[in-house]
């Protein structure tokens, strides 16, 4: 194999002194969030940008090592959401690495929900993503959480871009993007009434090829899933359908095997891989450089549907 | 203005962060999916839904940024969105704000946190034939917005100049009325360009005209400094969070970080401790995970001191005797929020990191946008800027917002609905 690229080989005309600002900027805000809150929580799906946003957390509240290797232990729990629709890669490595870190894990599932009452599925294979939200609302209230930190990134989506750093939410779990406080220098407005929460975004101005950037550069351990396989696929409405229990081949269509990857991990019923050799941070760096299709738009069946699908679903309360 | 020989390079590469402002119909939208599609920020899909859109028709590229459904049933822009794009050269981010009136909480959003501000004039809603040429409301509110706000660089972007019989004439004229604005205002412009959004002339591509030899937009956003933090001078450090290492007796030493305002700082450094007024020897300075040798103003410091001393959240680290503390001061207020101001009502503000109660003492004037004179006013509503006195329940470390924007700046929340209603920016002390 060939000696790794290094970023400055990839990108010779920036320096990326930016990334050591965004950074920075991250690691502000997630101090903030510890500071200004009682019950913080980190959504920790074992996707990259939640990758991602724990190693900043590493940086903002443990000490490195001689190894590289970071001590201490973060002052909140990891959150995540199981659909119960979740790669199996994801959910190995989402243990793996908790373990690993000696971190606290709380999982909220959907099949409890489901259990519950509080979600009811119009047929088994429905997609769960948009359900995901009673869930992690649960989650919210058992826990009495009031502030979740995440890694969403305003590049991904409309709606996203829309939003603030630290972002309101009601009694109800809702976003109203009407009401959004003025978000002044840094002086983040906090305060929140009972029942309330807030979402904080520490990579809010980060982008795809920012987060792959800095994935190559800190070497963050990632998903399989993330890397370049060979996956048995689905064609279809020019997406490539990844073939599993929840999204079966329907009648007429034939199954292929083919080199792919997933630009992002959500739940299986509607996350697609796109076809790719790049095998390691750096060859997708140099591939998401030459990329000319949104992250969303390669690989979501279900922000399709309409242009305000994301706004609608984040008004609900989803992440 | 000298054409450009080759083009600059901005010598730092941290990404440049910039508000897009101006009245409605201006063409923001447009001007900001010209610079994301000429750049090639525009990803195929999402040219397939626009070209989807127009039928056959030329696609609007204002639609790219409009994102949320109530501004597409309206066809403004309500809140900002952030856009980001890069060129061989350097990284941007676009904070575009919404351009009616009744929104200008979300432009001063906007304007709080960029490097410079492109505040769009519409040469098609101007009579360029009577001279001066009167701007219009929006056009000198954005402006005198983001010069109060100390936004580093403010440019006029001319546009819409594919739409007028004498762009060149045009284009003087309307100059001339800028700088005389700006200058009444004590503005200082970085520069007035003419653009067509529309055509996209002189936004990447130079303008080919024998009337114009400056930079486009793009060439001169690529050499715009971003905003520099004072890394000489006295040492001023709002403490964020406190952390302990390890978890037990109290005894364990603490770091204490937070987000350095000015000056720099490194083990065996004096400080004093702001309210208490105890003062300490810095034993090691941290950034991120690690001790290093020096931290400076931008970063956010860890700061471990010699002894154990009670410090907390919104507490403040200083050169010894550099603080000077006040409970009154004299500042300038935006007012953002549908409730008018009301004095000697208690609200909460946040400077730094430490809240506390305060009230408004008492209201001077408004600004009259239209003659730039400070009007009597007793009240102060909703996108008014105005001259307040307020008074603290106990004293800040307040700072001119002209020489500091982080010792200089306030939010003031209204206790009943936590909504942020105003930003106040300090003029004087005491």
């Amino acid at each position: 194999m060939n000696a790794p690229l290094t970023i400055q080989q990839l990108l010779p005309e920036l320096d990326h002194t930016h990334l050591d600002w965004l950074e920075e900027e991250a690691i502000f805000i997630l101090r903030e969030t510890v500071a200004a809150f009682e019950r913080p929580a980190l959504l920790f799906s074992g996707g990259k940008d939640s990758c991602v946003v724990l190693r900043l957390a590493e940086k903002a509240f443990k000490s490195k090592q001689a190894d590289g290797s970071y001590k201490g232990r973060l002052p909140f729990p990891l959150l995540h959401v199981d659909t119960g629709h979740n790669f199996p890669e994801v959910i190995e490595f989402r243990d793996r690495r908790v373990a690993e870190m000696g971190e606290r894990l709380v999982v909220g599932h959907l099949e409890d929900s489901i259990k519950r009452g509080t979600v009811r599925l119009s047929h088994p294979l429905e997609s769960r993503n948009g359900h995901q939200t009673v869930a992690l609302l649960e989650a919210i209230e058992e826990h009495r959480f009031d502030v979740l930190m995440g890694g969403a990134r305003r590049d991904e989506e409309k709606a996203r871009a829309k939003e603030r750093i630290f972002s309101h939410r009601d009694s109800f779990g809702q976003w109203q993007p009407k009401e959004q406080r003025p978000e002044l220098w840094t002086l983040f407005n906090t305060r929140i009434k009972p029942g309330e929460h807030m979402r904080a975004f520490p990579i809010s101005n980060w982008t795809e090829l920012d987060v792959w950037l800095y994935i190559a550069r800190e070497n963050i351990p990632l998903p399989s899933l993330y890397f370049a396989h060979p996956r048995e696929v689905i064609r279809r409405k020019g997406l490539l359908v990844p073939l599993t229990e929840v999204t079966p081949a329907e009648p007429g269509e034939s199954i292929e095997t083919a080199q792919v990857r997933f630009r992002t991990v959500g739940d299986m019923t509607c996350t697609c891989p796109v076809e790719s050799p790049a095998a390691s941070a750096t060859d997708i760096v140099a591939e998401t450089l030459k990329v000319t299709i949104s992250e969303r738009g390669a690989t979501r069946m279900d922000d399709r549907t309409s242009d305000a699908s994301m706004e609608r679903r984040k008004k609900e309360g989803y992440f | 203005m000298a054409p450009l020989a080759t083009p600059p390079v901005a010598k730092d590469h941290r990404a440049l962060r910039f508000l897009t402002a101006g009245s409605v119909d201006d063409g923001k939208s447009t001007l900001i999916g010209r610079l994301l599609y000429d750049s090639r920020a525009i990803l195929a899909d999402q040219l397939d839904t626009l070209e989807k859109k127009a039928a056959g028709a030329p696609i609007d590229l204002s639609l790219l940024t409009d994102g949320l459904e109530a501004e597409r049933e309206q066809g403004i822009t309500i809140d900002v969105a952030y856009r980001y794009f890069a060129t061989k050269q350097r990284k941007f981010i676009i904070a575009d704000a919404p351009g009616h009136e009744q929104y200008t909480r979300n432009m001063v959003t906007a304007a709080a946190g960029s490097d410079a501000a492109v505040v769009l004039v519409d040469i098609t809603k101007l009579d360029t034939t009577v001279k001066p040429v009167k701007l219009l409301p929006q056009t000198r509110r954005h402006a005198l917005l983001a010069h109060l706000l100390r936004v580093p660089s403010i440019v006029f972007a001319v546009n819409k100049l594919d739409a007028v019989d004498n762009p060149g004439e045009a284009f003087a004229a309307v100059r001339d009325a800028l700088l005389d604005f700006a200058e009444r205002a004590g503005i200082t412009v970085a520069e007035i360009i003419p653009v067509s959004a529309l055509r996209g002339d002189n936004v990447t591509q130079p303008l080919q005209a024998d009337w114009y030899d400056g930079p486009s937009l793009l060439q001169l956003l690529e050499r715009l400094p971003p905003t520099q933090e004072r890394k000489d001078g006295d040492l001023l450090l709002p403490v964020q969070y406190v952390a302990r290492e390890g978890e037990g007796t109290g005894n364990q030493p603490r770091t204490l970080w937070g987000r350095i305002a000015h000056g720099r700082v490194k083990a065996g450094d004096s400080v004093q401790l702001f309210p208490s007024g105890q003062t300490a020897v810095v034993a090691e300075v941290r950034l991120a995970g690690e001790v290093v040798d020096v931290v400076e103003a931008g970063q956010s410091a860890g700061v471990v001191l010699d002894r154990q001393l009670d410090v907390s959240r919104g507490d403040w680290i200083a050169t010894p005797k550099a603080i000077h503390e006040a409970n009154r001061f004299s500042a300038t207020l935006a007012w953002l929020d549908t409730e008018p101001a009301a004095i000697g009502r208690k609200y909460w503000v946040r400077h730094g990191n430490r809240w506390v109660q305060a009230r408004i003492t008492g209201i001077e004037s408004t600004l009259d946008i239209h003659t730039l004179e400070a009007r009597e006013a007793h009240q102060l509503h909703v996108n008014e800027i105005g001259t307040v006195t307020v008074e603290t329940q106990q004293p800040l470390p307040v700072e001119a917002y002209e020489s500091n924007r982080i010792g200089g700046s306030l939010i003031i929340v209204d206790p009943a609905s936590n909504r942020t209603s105003g930003a106040l920016l300090v003029k004087s002390a005491g």
